[in-house]
């Protein structure tokens, strides 16, 4: 197992950048997840580091070893189809045999390793099966045993488990950790399914247009997004964004939504950590989870008084919009916390939760409490 | 209306069953016709009404393998009793075989025609599939520059008449003297069936997952060693279908055989009707000829026509 580094890696489909100056070291026994929305360069970056795309500029290291010019087969990587590219005219045994004949080793270690690995996954039952006869499931089993019998440097994974149906996929993830868990390979994982990446990552990379916009621990990434793009994208319901003019009077400061009269309360601590973030007054962006937007049903100190719109029960949970001015905003609350449509809460956004951007750069103004 | 409509749907089915029987039939008659001519005795090959009960023989055979005198006068009765059975079917039909200095009896130029059609038929095919499996796989991977041009130019080699270029061929293959060679006749027929070959296979091809390859070359093997292990039985559908194919263009091809060859590299397809003329005209001879010369295709394409099958509808699929 190893480390696998990208330096300043650029590429191009024609006149489109597809990878813009990404730079990332994957540490050893990592297990890094590449995020972002398709066509934002995450797979490509990931057959860049396979060897299945040519980069343009920079350089990409295995175990501080530059590779970028050696050919995929002596790269010592594996890589996880998300159509599991099973060789349909071979027995399950023999495509995870595969990779072993290519190195030449002996028919009894092939035996030993096939079936041990098989075993680990549980599909010493499917050997003699061709692929063709398999589940979705067992498929991508098969199709990550046939990574892990080599023993491989990395592993890439290109949205493993994209094509199977929820119930599975959420299986299979665990299943995936697991794994991962017991084989401590460096694994880099690919896929635009923002629950997954929470779930699997050690750091989560989310990228767009082809750059690289915030690499950190699914915690930090959800906290902390670096910009609003990240914001946007990760987490479930989306995180609302709106334009925020700050106001200081008489010692209080409040922040107003979307240039309405709405305005919610913050501590007297902001106009300083905003000024020091270098905001411009008037690119203000406010970012808040609908779990930072607190709810009440009666009337209290702090609270803005609002009407609740369409209402989502989800089960665990209900996701209430609230109508401020001609927009909403998102707020989760305890299932059927608000009754109906129409009815009068008091709402008020919880600082901890807030997020700050720079309207133009999207950047993050830093901003916590 | 459910029971209504699966009534209709049996009805649809019936007719559609007895449209192909009809059909069916009317592409086996010929074939029942010639294959009942080859076992006719002559008299009976040329009847009107045709013959349609008469009593098989293998004559036809006999004579198509050798070579025969018209009898001038009634053979001895002892050289008939001397004769082995299958030359008495000759006798009996008013010829003798003819016999070289040492006795033996000499044989018909059909068995060497017949072993040109397969040397030629064979080695062109195999060389076109080839070739063309190649070519579509470089379309299909790899950007090639200009690539819907080539294409295009690849598969205008097709869209003259190959008869108009019969006589350019002609003289070229005098120039170079592959007038009447094996290689002349092979090269002719890779050149016909390889842009019919590339097409045909870029669409199978196409329909490969590259992923596969992608696996292969990430588990560790060359890009040649991928397209051997992995490319190659995945393609094996749409090599069958292409090579019976080109098989049949080349087994069946007549007009540039008739022109660039004559003797030893001639195939059977001029041979057949050449022998029309020579003697008087002995149809249940050439329809034996022509039975014997339909086998190999109808081996060849009964052997791969689980492959054919799904050749046929290839593309229409969705994977």
């Amino acid at each position: 197992m190893a480390e696998i580094e990208l330096r300043h890696v650029n590429k191009h489909f024609g006149p489109l950048q597809v990878i813009r100056d990404v730079s990332l070291t994957v540490k050893d026994r990592e297990f890094v997840v590449f995020l972002g929305p398709s066509g934002c360069g995450k797979t490509t970056t990931l057959r860049a580091i396979a060897g299945l795309e040519d980069i343009d500029s920079g350089d990409i290291l295995i175990d501080g070893k530059p590779v970028q010019t050696l050919r995929a087969a002596e790269r010592d990587v594996a890589f996880v189809f998300q159509n599991y590219a099973l060789y349909p005219h071979l027995t399950v045994y023999e495509n995870m045999a595969f990779p072993l004949r290519a190195v030449r080793m002996n028919r009894a270690e092939i035996d030993t390793t096939v079936k041990s690995v098989a075993g680990s996954l549980g599909i010493n039952h499917l050997l003699k099966r061709r692929p063709s006869a398999l589940s979705g499931g067992d498929m991508q089993r098969v199709a990550i045993g046939r990574s892990l019998v080599r023993r491989p440097k990395g592993i890439l994974l290109d949205e493993p488990i994209g094509s199977l149906d929820a119930k599975l996929r959420e299986t299979m993830r665990v299943e995936l950790k697991r794994l991962h868990v017991e084989n401590g390979s460096t694994s880099i994982y690919v896929t635009h399914d923002q629950v997954e990446a929470m779930a699997l990552a050690d750091r989560i990379v989310v990228m767009h247009e082809g750059i690289l916009q915030q690499l950190g621990s699914p915690a930090d990434v959800y906290e902390y997004p670096a910009n609003m793009f990240v914001a946007q994208f990760v987490g479930s319901p989306v995180m609302n964004m709106k334009t925020a003019d700050m106001r200081e009077t008489a010692g209080k400061v409040q922040v107003s939504l979307d240039g309405t009269d709405v305005a919610f309360d913050f501590p007297s601590e902001l106009a300083g950590k905003l000024s020091a973030g270098k905001a411009q007054k008037d690119q203000l962006m406010l970012g808040v989870r609908p779990e930072g937007v607190l709810i009440s049903r009666d009337a209290q100190d702090g609270y803005v008084e609002l009407v609740a719109g369409i209402i989502e029960p989800l089960g665990s949970h209900d996701i209430i919009d609230l109508k401020v001015g001609d927009g909403i905003l998102r707020a989760r609350t305890k299932s059927a916390y608000v009754s109906a449509p129409g009815q009068k809460v008091w709402a008020r956004i919880d600082p901890a939760q807030a997020h700050f951007f720079d309207a133009t750069s999207g950047i993050s103004l830093g901003v916590r409490f | 209306m459910a029971v209504v409509s699966t009534r209709a749907g049996r009805l649809g089915n019936r007719i559609a069953i007895a449209a192909v029987i009809v059909v069916t039939l009317i592409f086996l008659s010929p074939i029942y016709w010639i294959t009942s001519t080859a076992f006719k005795p002559l008299v009976l090959a040329t009847s009107v009404p045709p013959t349609v009960v008469f009593e098989p023989s293998i004559t036809p055979f006999v004579k198509l393998f050798t070579k025969r005198a018209q009898l001038t006068t009634p053979v001895d009765p002892a050289v008939y009793e001397a004769a082995p059975w299958w030359e008495k079917l000759v006798l009996d039909g008013g010829e003798r075989l003819s016999r070289d200095g040492r006795g033996e009896v000499v044989f018909s130029a059909y068995p060497d025609r017949f072993a040109n059609s397969l040397i030629i038929a064979v080695t062109s095919t195999l060389l076109a599939v080839s070739l063309g499996t190649i070519t579509a796989y470089g379309f299909s991977r790899f950007r090639v520059k200009g690539e819907a041009d080539l294409l295009f130019f690849i598969l205008s080699t097709r869209m003259l008449p190959p008869v108009v270029v019969a006589i350019p061929m002609f003289l070229m293959y005098r120039a170079v003297g592959l007038n009447d060679t094996h290689i002349g006749l092979i090269i002719l027929y890779t050149a016909f069936n390889v842009s019919f070959a590339v097409w045909l296979m870029k669409g199978f091809i196409d329909e490969i997952p590259k992923e596969y390859e992608e696996a292969a070359l990430v588990d560790g093997y060359t890009r040649m060693q991928a397209f051997f292990k992995i490319v190659l039985p995945e393609a094996a559908t749409g090599i069958a279908a292409t090579a019976v194919f080109c098989f049949i263009t080349a087994w069946n091809e007549y007009a540039f055989a008739l022109i660039l060859s004559n003797r030893r590299a001639q195939t059977a397809p001029p041979f057949i009707p050449s022998q029309v003329g020579t003697g008087l005209q002995d149809w249940t001879v050439i329809a034996a000829g022509t039975v014997l010369f339909l086998l190999p295709v109808a081996i060849f394409t009964f052997l791969l026509r689980n492959h054919l099958l799904r050749g046929m509808s290839f593309g229409a699929i969705r994977k």
